[in-house]
């Protein structure tokens, strides 16, 4: 596996039109690229990224970021990060669920804990609460219902 | 029994005196209390005579958002939390968590303490195996005579545990930068007592299953998972490696000591159910192996490393540095990941768990798909999961 | 070919178990509580207890708090002592546990900077209500020093010696109590 910034020039030449910022180990990159960049990934012969291990959400307070870190299991290579950035107001991402299966329950979860809303996820139902449940309980800003027994 | 009776009265639907047979697609709900999903877990079957058209997993019930919990708390105060995910094997997961904070706050840990961990670990997956193997014949209906023999020899491992962590199977025994105490005197010999008679009962074990023609008609091409959708749906663990497909992360990532050890990855060739049976079979052999190793290896010398901050004697002076860092094991259930951002005080403001049984399930529709009711039992039962890892 | 040798060979085993449980020594495993107890562990831990030294008036625990912020459930509460004057004491005058809620981890004896709270090996700890005898009181908690001797003799000596080597170099930092 080559540098991250080997990484990062190779990708902006073989991928027309995207630009990724580093950060530390991480890719940011924007949202209208991220099906682009991980389907190059994961089918590009040197990369071969076909595995994704983790998909989580975290709310930065100014924004919400999704998080995927990918391997590759037949190259057993990896990670390469990728994080996507979205306003809380219009917490778009496109799904990865299309082009990795893996991502499918991860994506729910993430949706269901932070409220990111993965565009194109095929069943994208609250997973881990329940149905009517109004709140994204991961979120910085959510008040638990019952104050006391946190507070203690 | 209610799955039976609602079978019994599809079938009777089946049975009038009609010359075309008018059939219709059943709904059943398997779950939450039933004994076969291994504790609170639904599945909704559709079910077309005794044939799963569709199955659809519902979780959640044991749902206490861990990681909600973990950001009001100090980076130690979550390690006890990290032992009820999967309860069955609480050193592994010590283990994932502990290595993720290392990561991010770069902890050397010392040799010894490597050791202990490996051993721990391998011990770990003995247990896990062993009780899987049993319970999965539980659920083919050999009800009990192997999971009490499993029983058996995974007490002998838990009196280790208790000695010399404290609790049986709630162990919190791991810590940023080595491991709580140091084994307790006479740990070695009981050791080498366990290593000595493991591949015997794993030889009776197998001759009271591995051949069994009832075992084998009920398992062998059952559930069958495909290569490429196990890679694509990111299976791990055994459930991968049944499948075929040599992805063990103890070799792919080498953490902790685990490349000084010889051990091979077994793998499997079908993919069904009995291929998942038979690669633990094989992986607990593997373990016994780095056992050995690690058994006449282990060097004298600190348990903790004594670096300073290291969270174990005083949480709150512990802050790593800003950043996030994503720490994986292989767990005897799979991949173990512990996804971590810290802000530079004494509580992550992130903390994400990759739980190896939650993810395992994306699949589990693709296997059962075609199968009978009886057969989505056992596909349940063989990709191993454990409802306080599913749900968090 | 020859179906079912697999099934008898399996059963082989079972036959096996079943006469050796009649004749050969230590197979059978089972504990038959309460008649019969396992081996006590020394590192065995479940709910916790406060050490006293000479006087249960006067424990080791100084209300400090970090056990009970550093608590992972949060079941410890505690209240610190005041005199008439309304200064503060260096000893609980609440120091509850709540034992529905505690999950006997041992954080807090490990955070404990003054050596006061311990893990106890006891664990028959059922009661007949809910609420009031689930919580445990100061009085219930503490136990005397020589208590931890006879249940954790290694940890105990352990901790004596290093209490007694603190106090010497408290005494040698003031010369002005010796004189």
């Amino acid at each position: 596996m080559e540098s991250t910034e080997q990484i990062q020039k190779d990708l902006e030449q073989k991928i027309p039109a995207v630009k990724l910022q580093l950060e530390r180990d991480a890719f940011l990159v924007d949202r209208k690229d991220l099906i682009a960049v991980a389907r190059f990934l994961k089918e590009n012969e040197s990369y071969k990224m076909d595995y994704v291990s983790c998909v989580t959400g975290v709310d930065y307070k100014e924004y919400l970021e999704c998080v995927y870190h990918l391997y590759s299991m037949e190259k057993k290579h990896g990670p390469i990060v990728l994080k996507v950035r979205a306003t809380k107001e219009d917490a778009k991402i496109p799904s990865l669920t299309p082009t990795y299966r893996g991502a499918e329950y991860q994506e729910r979860e993430a949706y269901d804990m932070i409220g990111i809303i993965f565009e194109g996820h095929p069943d994208l139902r609250r997973i881990l609460m329940w149905d009517g449940f109004a709140h994204y309980p991961l979120r910085k800003d959510y008040v638990p219902e019952d104050q006391d027994i946190l507070d203690k | 029994m209610f799955v039976i009776w609602l079978l019994v009265i599809s079938r009777t639907e089946m049975d009038k005196p009609e010359t075309t047979l008018d059939t219709q697609m059943l709904e059943v709900n398997i779950g939450p209390q039933h004994p076969s999903t291994h504790g609170v877990f639904r599945m909704n079957v559709t079910l077309d005579g005794e044939t799963v058209v569709r199955l659809k997993p519902a979780m959640g019930y044991l749902h206490r958002n861990h990681e909600k919990i973990a950001e009001g708390a100090s980076y130690l105060a979550s390690m006890p939390f990290t032992d009820r995910l999967d309860y069955i094997c609480s050193m592994t997961n010590n283990l994932a968590y502990a290595i993720a904070v290392e990561k991010l706050a770069g902890i050397e840990v010392p040799e010894r303490a490597q050791y202990i961990r490996v051993i721990m670990a391998e011990l770990t997956r003995l247990v896990n195996h062993t009780l899987l193997v049993g319970f999965l014949l539980n659920d083919l209906g050999a009800f009990f005579t192997p999971t009490l023999y499993a029983f058996r020899e995974r007490e002998k491992i838990l009196d280790l545990f208790e000695a010399t962590s404290g609790a049986r199977m709630m162990c919190n025994y791991m810590r940023f930068g080595g491991v709580k105490a140091d084994l307790h005197p006479g740990f070695m010999e009981k050791l080498k007592e366990i290593v000595e008679n493991y591949p015997r009962f794993l030889d009776e074990f197998e001759k009271l299953l591995t051949e069994n023609e009832i075992l084998m008609s009920r398992c062998q091409h059952v559930g069958i998972l495909p290569k490429h959708l196990a890679v694509d749906a990111s299976a791990t663990g055994p459930l991968l490696r049944a499948s075929g497909v040599d992805y063990d992360i103890r070799k792919v990532d080498g953490y902790s000591i685990y490349p000084r050890f010889k051990f091979r990855v077994p793998l499997g060739s079908v993919g069904d159910v009995y291929d998942r049976y038979y690669v633990r079979i094989l992986e607990m052999r593997e373990s016994i192996k780095i056992l050995e190793q690690a058994m006449k290896e282990i060097p004298p010398g600190e348990f903790i490393s004594k670096q300073g901050a290291t969270g174990a004697k005083s949480p709150r002076t512990f802050r790593p540095p800003k950043g996030d860092a994503y720490g994986r094991i292989e767990s005897p259930k799979g991949e173990l990941g512990f996804y971590l951002v810290s802000d530079g005080t004494p509580n992550p403001y992130r903390y994400h768990v990759r739980p190896p049984s939650f993810i395992n399930l994306t699949i589990l529709e693709d296997m059962c798909l075609g199968c009978k009711v009886a057969d989505a039992i056992i596909i349940l039962g063989s990709v191993d999961i454990v409802l306080g890892e599913v749900d968090r | 070919m020859s179906y079912g040798l697999g099934i008898l060979k399996g059963m082989s085993v079972t036959l096996k178990q079943f006469v050796e449980s009649y004749t050969k020594k230590g197979s059978i495993v089972t504990v038959q509580y309460p008649e019969e107890r396992r081996e006590d562990v020394e590192r065995f831990r479940n709910f916790p207890i406060l050490v006293y030294d000479e006087k249960p008036e006067a424990p080791r625990c100084v209300a400090c708090d970090i056990c009970a912020k550093e608590c992972p459930p949060k079941c410890i509460t505690i209240v610190r002592d005041r005199d008439e004057q309304g200064r503060g004491l260096q000893k609980p005058k609440v120091f509850d546990i709540d034992l529905s809620v505690c999950m006997s981890c041992g954080i807090c004896e490990e955070v404990c900077p003054f050596d006061a709270i311990f893990m106890d090996h006891q664990f028959e700890l059922s009661a007949y209500d809910r609420m009031e005898s689930l919580n445990y009181h100061q009085e219930k908690l503490l136990k005397p020093n020589s208590y931890l001797h006879q249940i954790r003799p290694t940890d105990a000596t352990q901790i004596d010696a290093k209490l007694k080597a603190k106090e010497e170099a408290k005494k040698k930092t003031q010369p002005g109590t010796t004189a």
